[in-house]
């Protein structure tokens, strides 16, 4: 079981708005996930060294340089609500 | 025309004995007519399919038309379609137009005929196309059933004929079990073998593209088709693309079959590990070694899962905030704004592992959490590399259980989880790994799961190809 409060401040790091009825839930259920996860606690890792990715990859780059990209248009005409030519949010608080 | 498989109808057009158009034209009325009971799609596209066959015979005038081209296909919901509308199940992009097609399906060709956008659970997180926005998918084997998930909308399709084979992800099973379910084949190929350029991403270091076809020869074409290097993902594997169909039919002699232990015993449905077995004597008599080996770490595979995942699921899906697409809930400042269209957009199972990757990744809890995964991750990594020195394929079941009952596991995130037991492993080490019918238990499909070393999808899909001969199994279109 996860506290209501943790259940919170968890969806605030997250953006996430939750009903007061969501929280109850998500907070068992996370705690239930939780639990069983935790047997991976038991197992001594100390050095085994971490996996990000299964083919190690690291660094890829391509060369900087310019290819074809999209317009400003094209780039904003799937935006919810742009002002003129631009991404645009409400107010910053 | 509906009975034959892809590589068959393939080959029928290339003879010039059906057009292009006259099978987009079989695949359009299969899927009016099925539709309405299966609901495989979020969005059809019949129109597109009959225009874009018609390119396709036009170009085979002048010849260059790759085998493939003409064949009718099923695209799941998270790959990116120019100008036509993706969801990845979700509300939170029911109007979403991408700009650009994903690259795999540029690999396929200019003129795919794709017949519509397969359903799925929400940005393919589940096991049973449940928590898509767009209404659950049904089992075309039995219609109160759930397909699995979550490509299960392109397990559907395939399994009912709405076209020829489909393309599904794959981040902890999500093309392997619904295969499994739906009594088809599922191919998740070796991470970076298949762009994931334009795949509206879940897990970054998990995903993969995969074939969901009638038959083993079907995914070998397919993912010949979609197969390649793609400099706009940074993933993506510089590595040659075999003909994938050379050697399809070599058989299993002296083959070296590992049986996986940890997957054969205690959470497997009888009727499932029953049908495996027997096939296992049909390998061993085709002149397979057979042994049985043990993946201690494998138990910890889920939990290994649901920390990385989620984890890469809450970086994933923050791009979803209103600003740059999708759906936005005004509000008064930008924060609520922020709270309310990710209220709003998202389901409860986006919404549960956003707050578990979230809690995760959050002060305190990383090393015991993240770090640790990825510890436990290499270890996994570790058993298979040992298993791959003494064997060339692994054999375990697919999914634990046959076809469950729409609703059953519903409220119940964990029982759900578990359905991915046997698949997760395979996506944490980056193997491939294939998912092929092998009989039916009350009725129902049960699948049979191959797994080999990283690029060994040609040995891979020999293998699958004798189990498939040895099953008890043809495939016709259901219901």
């Amino acid at each position: 079981m996860i506290s209501e409060e943790e259940v919170r401040h968890v969806a605030n790091l997250a953006r996430l708005g939750l009903t007061d009825q969501e929280v109850e839930k998500m907070g068992g259920q996370l705690g239930a996930i939780l639990e069983s996860i935790e047997q991976i606690g038991e197992l001594d890792l100390r050095d085994v060294p971490p996996t990000a990715n299964a083919l190690n990859l690291t660094n890829v780059l391509r060369p900087d340089e310019p290819g074809r990209c999209f317009t400003q248009r094209e780039a904003l005409s799937t935006a919810p609500d742009p002002v003129d030519d631009l991404f645009a949010v409400p107010r910053i608080d | 025309m509906l009975d034959l498989t892809a590589y068959e109808l393939a080959k029928r057009i290339e003879a010039r004995e059906i057009s292009a158009r006259e099978a987009a034209q079989v695949a359009n009325t299969r899927v009016e007519e099925v539709e309405g009971d299966v609901n495989a799609f979020v969005t059809t596209t019949p129109g597109l399919a009959l225009e874009r066959a018609e390119r396709v015979d036009a170009r085979m005038k002048n010849g260059g038309v790759r085998l493939w081209e003409a064949v009718p296909i099923a695209v799941k919901d998270v790959l990116s379609t120019k100008g036509v509308r993706t969801t990845c199940g979700s509300r939170i992009l029911e109007n979403f137009e991408p700009l650009y097609d994903a690259s795999a399906l540029l690999n396929y060709g200019e003129d795919i005929v794709m017949v519509g956008k397969a359903n799925c659970d929400e940005f393919a997180m589940g096991s049973s196309t449940e928590n898509s926005a767009y209404g659950p998918t049904r089992n075309p084997w039995g219609l109160d059933r759930v397909p699995g998930g979550s490509s299960g909308g392109s397990a559907a399709a395939v399994a009912a004929g709405e076209g020829w084979w489909a393309l599904g992800t794959d981040t902890g099973g999500s093309v392997r079990q619904p295969a499994a379910l739906c009594g088809i084949v599922g191919l998740k190929p070796t991470y970076g073998r298949v762009s994931r350029y334009g795949l509206i991403a879940f897990a970054s270091s998990l995903d993969q593209i995969g074939p969901m076809t009638r038959d083993v020869r079907d995914a070998a074409l397919l993912l010949q088709a979609v197969a390649g290097y793609d400099p706009c993902d940074s993933t993506s594997a510089n590595v040659e693309v075999p003909d994938y169909l050379a050697e399809l039919e070599g058989g299993v002699a002296g083959l070296r079959v590992g049986v996986v232990k940890e997957l054969m015993g205690e959470g497997i449905e009888t009727g499932v590990r029953e049908a495996v077995e027997s096939l296992v004597r049909e390998l061993e008599d085709a002149g397979a070694e057979v042994g049985e080996v043990s993946l201690p770490h494998f138990r910890y595979g889920i939990p290994t899962y649901y920390i990385i995942a989620p984890a890469e699921v809450s970086s994933n899906l923050s791009r979803f905030d209103g600003v740059r697409y999708g759906l936005r809930v005004p509000a008064d400042g930008v924060h609520e704004m922020y709270r309310r269209t990710r209220e709003e957009g998202f389901g409860d199972e986006a919404k549960r592992r956003i707050m578990l990757g979230t809690y995760a990744l959050s002060a305190g809890y990383y090393d015991a959490y993240y770090a640790q995964a990825q510890k436990v991750r290499t270890r996994i990594i570790e058993d298979f590399r040992t298993a791959f020195s003494r064997y060339d394929v692994l054999v375990s079941p697919t999914s634990p259980t046959v076809a469950f009952e729409i609703g059953e596991k519903r409220d119940d995130p964990l029982a759900m989880y578990y359905q991915d037991l046997c698949t997760i492993p395979v996506n944490l080490a980056g193997i491939p790994a294939i998912s092929v019918p092998g009989g039916l238990s009350d009725g129902l499909p049960v699948g049979v799961q191959l797994m080999s070393d990283h690029f060994t999808e040609p040995m891979l899909l020999r293998a699958a190809r004798a189990v498939e001969e040895a099953a008890d199994f043809e495939f016709t279109p259901k219901p």
